[in-house]
């Protein structure tokens, strides 16, 4: 008979950021665990909330399957006499194995018979096995930071204070540390803390919910949402949408009541973002928003209990808050006293890095190396590269940054504007930090958009050049997130340029920068990195990684132009014409490879097919070349493909390899010709 | 209640659950954890429990005495609870149902927080406490001291007292507190912290204070050598808060800072070993289990 498996880990309150992790930990822990055992189940289930992690098994089998286990033993000619008669390795292979010789059976492996003892293990009852499997799951929890408390060595992200287990209506026993399993729990640490004995899974569920605690995280995120919402529509508004608060709140609480806090309408002339930074990051709320969008004087906390004295837990927030905007109301008038470009100077005293100098000696790189991407890429004007170059670390001085650092670059374009610089300058201030996360939107001004490249790029050249790269997990400078940066700027606004230029001119930046390593070198495998960046975008996109590694494999350093021959040769292989291509960069390829020289001297050219060929092959060549310079890749493959009837009646014709030197060195020469076309769109040899 | 009444009744409660109250150690210190009574005590098998009000001083915090909520000199109240105790979140609850916090009429909330000393060389796990979205206590399970694991590992549990304060006597500002009839916390405190800002910020000579700071890291040092653990301690605090000084005093570059607090975390390290060999040496006097003692004792010779 089948019955439901309850596992509830008792613990202090979990950090809200593993949260989410652990339940999904421990539900594919369980499924992985009871799979191994051989313990059937309907369905595994994982709910949770700061002070407990359930696990829910639906329909556990009472009994674990029989499993049939083959050991191998000694081939079968030395397992048998002429006589088929058991020899002495086959009777102490079954004596080991505790079975009689005549049960052996004989399997064959890799074509060579053996001996087996086939044996059934009989399946145990489930409930003999769960203790062992249940601590098991438990011990292999593992979190982003775990600890030890009293004279324990076990770790988990927080103390554990009890332990419930029900398999049907009967407790399975596991202890961790001084706690051991029972059948009881505990309700809402405020509202129901007594110690309740649950008799049956279905009770366990009702009487949490009695006693104020919403179990299901799913359940009481969507609770929390509806309440969120609801409040905010009675305080005249809308409620800021925002998944990662709305799962911080949910992992903060048990039992949800949304309640809607004001604050003096005189703090609204600080910018919204500063508001809703301080709102969210320092007291999670959710910000207000009013039919236009305008950011209302309320805000939407959510209670860890029910609607009793609400107005006290109100008026104790709406005090909080108060003190929060107060600071950040002072910061603004602070920081708005001065231009923004007061603050430049002081970046002189501020640390970038200690091998790569201050922030004003990094803003001096920006300005000179934006001023050289505005060149290259066509893009906004010297004079306003210059100034957002020069502006775009200034608020990194402000109080309000050092207070909120993620308002970094959002302060710099309020300020920027306060101080009358021009709006496609401030904007640049703001975007040159974008993308900051992955899905992030890209900068839109062209001067925000250079600012961002010359912002990632001088941040990797610099790192690469003093030894920096990021390995394993350890990336601290996001060098990896710069990289895709820089890949998705270039290719998503479509920019054609030449990346190893620009990163030559980096390095030149770098003056008073004490390098390691050789230039063309750190520049190679910053070329490199970027470009496997590239790889991984490409593969999101749907690219085949075959594709992508025979273009990468040119070293190419415009990133658009890698995308345009990827999209290309992706697109040419679903078409007719490919198969024709493959066959004449094969063909030729695969002869040619060990030959160095393309020169072909036509006076040894004598069979008809081969000068027909000839013929096709130089009508070809700049045809070819010419689409390769217009980047028509598609067409380069086609006029390539068609040289496939010529070339295959020239192989039908005539040997390659002959004696006569003279004749095979003019016949590989068009063959290397044909193939170095070929790879100048992509190394085909690499395509499977 | 007022502002002593407060610490009064604090000091009552965990009296009561059989902590020693403690007084303030006689040294300036950035936070109730540097006091011996937990800095060193936390250190090795030897169970301890402990209150006492900090007076704290965080010299970049002044704000010229206009800031509502800012301090360089502040108090705490600290606890510790060595080993853990199983129930030392009921525990702390009761406590603020001793101030008149009803956790049943608020919101009371633990939410994630992790404590770092790169001075002192300590770290730790646990929670910020909020009440109705303000943060009144810091609560940590030690992992580490001065780069040491805690075992047993014990709970600190950190009470700003101002913050407090200003909840129940509902001011806007610590300097309206009230701490006995008719005196304020501004009467108290107001004018020091004028003038400390003054000094944090402005009047601190430099060249003195690295001048200090160079011969307290030595006299640390030279202290630790001749195992006296606590007077070596000593001239890590002054260290600490010279260091402090110095920052405020925009003195310290990005660079040398990291320089500074490693030259503050080593020496708390040398004090650290020190005074749990001298534990060892005494032979854990306060392990009140005999066999455990002895066990412990013995395991220390064969690893030795």
């Amino acid at each position: 008979m089948k019955r439901d498996l309850l596992l509830e880990i008792g613990v202090e309150e979990m950090p809200s950021a593993f949260m989410a992790g652990a339940l999904n930990d421990i539900k594919e822990l369980a499924e992985q665990k009871l799979t191994a055992r051989r313990i059937g189940f309907d369905q595994v289930d994982s709910l949770g909330t700061p002070r407990r992690l359930v696990l829910h098994v639906k329909g556990l089998e009472e009994k674990q399957e029989d499993a049939v286990i083959a050991a191998r033993g000694p081939k079968k000619a030395s397992a048998f006499d002429p006589q088929g008669n058991p020899s002495k390795a086959a009777l102490g292979f079954a004596r080991g194995q505790g079975i009689e010789a005549a049960d052996l059976q004989i399997r064959e492996v890799d074509g060579i018979e053996y001996v087996f003892a086939v044996k059934t293990e009989l399946g145990g009852m489930t409930e003999e096995v769960l203790p062992e499997i249940l601590l098991d799951i438990i011990h292999s929890l593992s979190f982003p930071k775990s600890m030890r408390w009293a004279y324990y060595q076990t770790r988990f992200a927080r103390p554990v204070r009890w332990l419930l287990t029900l398999y049907g209506n009967r407790t399975v026993n596991v202890q961790i540390e001084n706690v051991f399993s029972g059948n009881s729990s505990y309700g809402h640490r405020f509202l129901a803390p007594d110690n309740f004995v649950v008799n049956s899974i279905d009770e366990y569920f009702a009487q949490l919910r009695q006693r104020y605690v919403i179990v299901d995280h799913r359940e009481r995120k969507n609770l929390i949402w509806e309440q969120v919402q609801e409040t905010a529509r009675q305080a005249g508004g809308k409620a800021m949408e925002n998944d990662e608060l709305l799962e911080e709140v949910c992992f903060l609480l048990e039992y949800p009541t949304a309640f809607a806090g004001r604050f003096s309408p005189s703090y609204l002339d600080v910018p919204a973002e500063v508001l809703t930074t301080s709102m969210i990051e320092h007291q999670r709320y959710f910000p207000v928003f009013d039919d236009q969008g305008r950011l209302m004087n309320a805000f939407i906390g959510v209670r860890n209990g029910t609607a009793a004295s609400l107005d006290i837990v109100r008026a104790g927030n709406e005090r909080v808050l108060k003190a929060r905007l107060e600071d950040a109301l002072f910061f603004w008038k602070e920081d708005t006293a001065k231009a923004l470009a007061d603050f430049v100077p002081g970046l002189h005293k501020v640390m970038f890095h200690e091998r790569l100098g201050s922030i004003m000696d990094k803003v001096e790189r920006l300005q000179k190396l934006a001023v050289f991407i505005g060149q290259q890429t066509g893009l906004s004007c010297p004079d306003q590269l210059e100034r957002a170059a020069l502006l775009c670390k200034a608020d990194l001085l402000s109080n309000m940054v050092y207070e909120f650092p993620e308002l970094q670059g959002i302060m710099g374009r309020y300020y920027a504007l306060q101080s009358r610089e021009e709006e496609e300058v401030a904007q640049a201030i703001l975007e040159h930090y974008m993308p900051r996360f992955a899905g992030d939107e890209l900068p839109a001004s062209p001067t925000g958009t250079v600012l961002a490249l010359t912002e990632k790029l001088d941040n990797l050249t610099a790192c690469f050049a003093i030894g920096i790269r990021p390995s394993g997990s350890q990336d601290p400078y996001a060098l990896r997130r710069q990289a895709l940066g820089v890949v998705n700027i270039l290719t998503e606004t479509n920019i054609k340029t030449d990346l190893r230029l620009i990163i030559n001119a980096a390095c030149q930046g770098l003056v008073n920068v004490k390098t390691e390593g050789d230039v063309q070198q750190f520049t190679d495998e910053l070329m490199d990195f970027i470009r496997q960046r590239q790889r991984g975008i490409l593969l999101d996109k749907g690219f085949a990684f075959d594709v992508i590694d025979a273009v990468l494999a040119l070293s190419l350093s415009d990133l658009n132009d890698i995308q345009d021959r990827v999209k290309a040769v992706q697109e040419f292989k679903a078409t007719e014409k490919y198969e024709d291509f493959m066959v004449v960069f094969n063909r030729s390829h695969n002869l040619s490879k060990k030959w160095d020289s393309t020169a072909v001297n036509v006076e040894y050219l004598k069979d008809e097919s081969e000068k027909a060929l000839y013929q096709h092959l130089v009508q070809a060549q700049p045809l070819v070349s010419q689409c390769l310079q217009a980047g028509d890749y598609t067409q380069a493959m086609h006029r390539l493909a068609a040289l496939r009837v010529e070339l295959d009646r020239f192989f039908t014709a005539v040997m390659v390899m002959v004696e006569d030197e003279n004749l095979k060195a003019a016949r590989l020469g068009m063959l290397k010709t044909i193939a170095g076309l070929c790879v100048q769109v992509a190394d085909f040899s690499k395509i499977i | 209640m007022n502002f002593q009444e407060i610490i009064l009744s604090l000091q009552d409660y965990w009296s009561k659950q059989g902590c020693i109250i403690q007084q303030p150690y006689d040294l300036e210190k950035g936070a109730g954890t540097m006091n011996p009574a937990t800095f060193l005590r936390c250190l090795g098998p030897e169970p301890w429990k402990v209150a006492y009000v900090e007076p704290s001083r965080r010299p970049t915090d002044g704000r010229y005495g206009e800031n509502p909520n800012r301090l360089q000199h502040y108090y705490q109240f600290q606890v510790i609870l060595k080993p853990s105790p199983d129930n030392v979140i009921e525990l702390y609850m009761e406590s603020l149902r001793q101030l008149g916090i009803d956790p049943d009429q608020h919101d009371i909330r633990l939410v994630e927080d992790n404590w770092e000393s790169p001075t002192l060389g300590a770290w730790g796990l646990g929670w910020e406490v909020w009440l109705d979205g303000m943060e009144i206590t810091q609560f940590t399970y030690f992992q580490q001291c001065g780069g040491f694991d805690c075992h047993p590992v014990c709970a600190e549990i950190t009470y700003g007292l101002e913050r407090i304060a200003t909840y129940i006597q509902n001011k806007e500002s610590v300097f309206a507190i009230e701490w006995v009839d008719g005196i304020t916390y501004a009467d108290v405190h107001h004018q020091s912290e004028v003038d400390y800002s003054h000094y944090n910020f402005h009047g601190a000579d430099v060249e003195a204070l690295i001048t200090m700071f160079n011969i307290c890291e030595q006299e640390a040092r030279r202290v630790a050598d001749l195992h006296l653990a606590q007077p070596a301690y000593d001239y890590v605090l002054k260290c600490s808060h010279l260091f402090n000084l110095l920052d405020a005093r925009g003195a310290i570059s990005v660079t040398e800072r990291t320089g500074y607090i490693a030259r503050v975390r080593n020496i708390a390290r040398i004090v650290a070993k020190e005074y749990m060999e001298q534990r060892q040496r005494l032979g854990y006097p306060l392990l009140k289990d005999d066999k455990l003692r002895q066990q412990l004792l013995q395991d220390v010779e064969v690893e030795g």
